[in-house]
């Protein structure tokens, strides 16, 4: 699997994984507001969003008809139409594309469910390697109260409801999550995650993730030719930050 | 009755191909070969003998044929996309009616199969070590027939059914030629070609649909015929 720089695209993607509650998708959402208010040409892609897949989707968790083939033929769907429509075009044309989720979080579940890894792997071999891949490592526990602190109503398929761990819902999502976790470790090696304390606070995750990102991507290259315009409280930010540097030169 | 199914790959997820009875009999072709014709006398000749069957098809799976369709009306969706929404159209089915059939002892007839899904892609330019990992969740069937027609007998069939070539079945999407007429031709032929390349691997008989619907049915009739004596 090759990233996308060492494809030439002009592009880089930024993913996050994670399990759920471990904080990634605040991180990758303020990860996002920085760029932007830097002028930089981002994009953010969220997993299982793509409209037209979306209703299937949903329609085939609300009546539970899915099973582990037909729950991961229909993500790698949803993967693919935002792929080609978005993904690629986006990064030809120099984004910086910020992933909440990617092909790893189907490796982890689906495997989980019992699919064969290699059919998995194989199915996804379409898509280049991410240029970064932050993984948000939370204790177990910490993740789970973040998600079962309110005792929301856990549905059927995010509780793992479908491979009968476990007749309560909670119970059977707390198995099914630890079990994902040691799928994600298992393959941080091969797929260069940059782990994460996701256990910390969220101004010092981003602190890390800021450093992080600018470190691995020379972002100036980035920048819109021409700045969108930004809300009011931005612009004299980022006016101030012009003068100043038309001043340095 | 002897249980002998196999998958050709990984298979899915907890189920057997040991515990796979029946049969599973599958017809390919192009529109126009006479396909749904043929099934429904198979339909009929089995089903007076006293045999129980099952029909499936591409994109009838209560998951995503309104989806597909929407799509496809569309044509919004790029190629590794609609790829994979077939997929997912054809593993619901598999999953939900040809397994448990199989496991009945039930007959299942299906009209087209896992090699339409791969030759359209084919011709499209889709690796075929791909689409040979993701049907890997197919069973083998007992006996697979493409009925064989030529492109020209093709047109004729179909504009004298619907006075008008269909935009996938003429691979429009491809940009072969401006005219749907000659585009019809080009991915006729090329859809042969690649039946042909797949049939190397995936064996399957081609019969000579150029002739008369009865005479085309005496001829599956008495394979299979001998795929179910063969028991």
């Amino acid at each position: 699997m090759k990233t996308f720089a060492e494809l030439n695209f002009p592009g880089r993607l930024i993913a996050v994984e994670g399990l759920d509650g471990s904080g990634k998708s605040t991180q990758i959402y303020l990860l996002k507001r920085w760029l932007e208010a830097e002028g930089i040409k981002v994009y953010f892609s969220e997993w299982n969003s793509s409209e037209l897949v979306k209703s299937a989707t949903s329609k085939g968790k609300k009546r539970e008809l899915l099973t582990p083939t037909t729950f991961s033929l229909i993500h790698a769907t949803d993967f693919a139409d935002r792929y080609e429509r978005h993904l690629v075009p986006l990064l030809r044309a120099g984004y910086i594309v910020l992933c909440d989720r990617y092909v790893f979080t189907a490796f982890a579940r689906d495997v989980t469910r019992g699919c064969p890894p290699e059919w998995v792997r194989g199915n996804y071999s379409f898509a280049a390697q991410p240029d970064l891949t932050m993984f948000f490592k939370a204790d177990l526990e910490v993740s789970l109260n973040r998600i079962l602190e309110g005792r929301p109503k856990l549905k059927f398929f995010e509780a793992g409801m479908d491979l009968r761990l476990s007749t309560d819902p909670y119970e059977s999502f707390k198995i099914f999550q630890g079990r994902i976790l040691d799928q994600y470790l298992a393959m941080s090696q091969e797929f260069n995650f940059v782990i994460m304390d996701a256990n910390e606070r969220v101004e010092k995750q981003q602190i890390l993730v800021r450093k992080l990102v600018s470190e691995r991507i020379d972002l100036k290259q980035f920048k819109r030719r021409s700045p969108l315009p930004l809300p009011p409280s931005l612009r004299d930010e980022r006016e101030d930050k012009e003068k100043e540097e038309d001043k340095a030169a | 009755m002897k249980k002998s199914h196999r998958f050709y790959g990984h298979g899915i997820p907890r189920i057997k191909p040991e515990d796979l009875g029946g049969k599973l009999i599958v017809v390919e072709g192009a529109d126009g070969s006479g396909r749904s014709t043929q099934i429904a006398h198979l339909v009929d000749w089995l089903e007076t003998s006293g045999r129980p069957t099952v029909q499936v098809g591409l994109k009838r799976s209560t998951l995503v044929s309104e989806e597909l369709e929407k799509a496809q009306h569309g044509n919004v969706l790029s190629r590794t996309t609609l790829s994979l929404f077939y997929a997912t159209d054809f593993a619901d089915q598999l999953e939900n009616i040809i397994i448990p059939a199989l496991k009945a002892g039930f007959i299942v007839l299906s009209d087209r199969y896992i090699y339409t899904l791969m030759a359209r892609d084919m011709v499209r330019g889709m690796d075929e070590k791909w689409l040979k990992n993701l049907y890997g969740i197919a069973p083998e069937p007992d006996a697979v027939f493409y009925l064989s027609v030529e492109p020209e007998e093709l047109v004729q069939r179909n504009l004298s059914k619907n006075a008008t070539l269909d935009y996938w079945e003429s691979g429009m999407d491809l940009g072969l030629a401006r005219e749907v007429f000659d585009s019809f031709l080009k991915y006729q032929g090329a859809m042969g070609e690649a039946f042909r390349q797949l049939q190397k691997t995936y064996k399957f008989e081609i019969i000579d649909a150029n002739r008369s619907v009865n005479s085309v049915n005496k001829e599956l009739r008495k394979k299979i015929g001998a795929v179910l004596d063969g028991e």
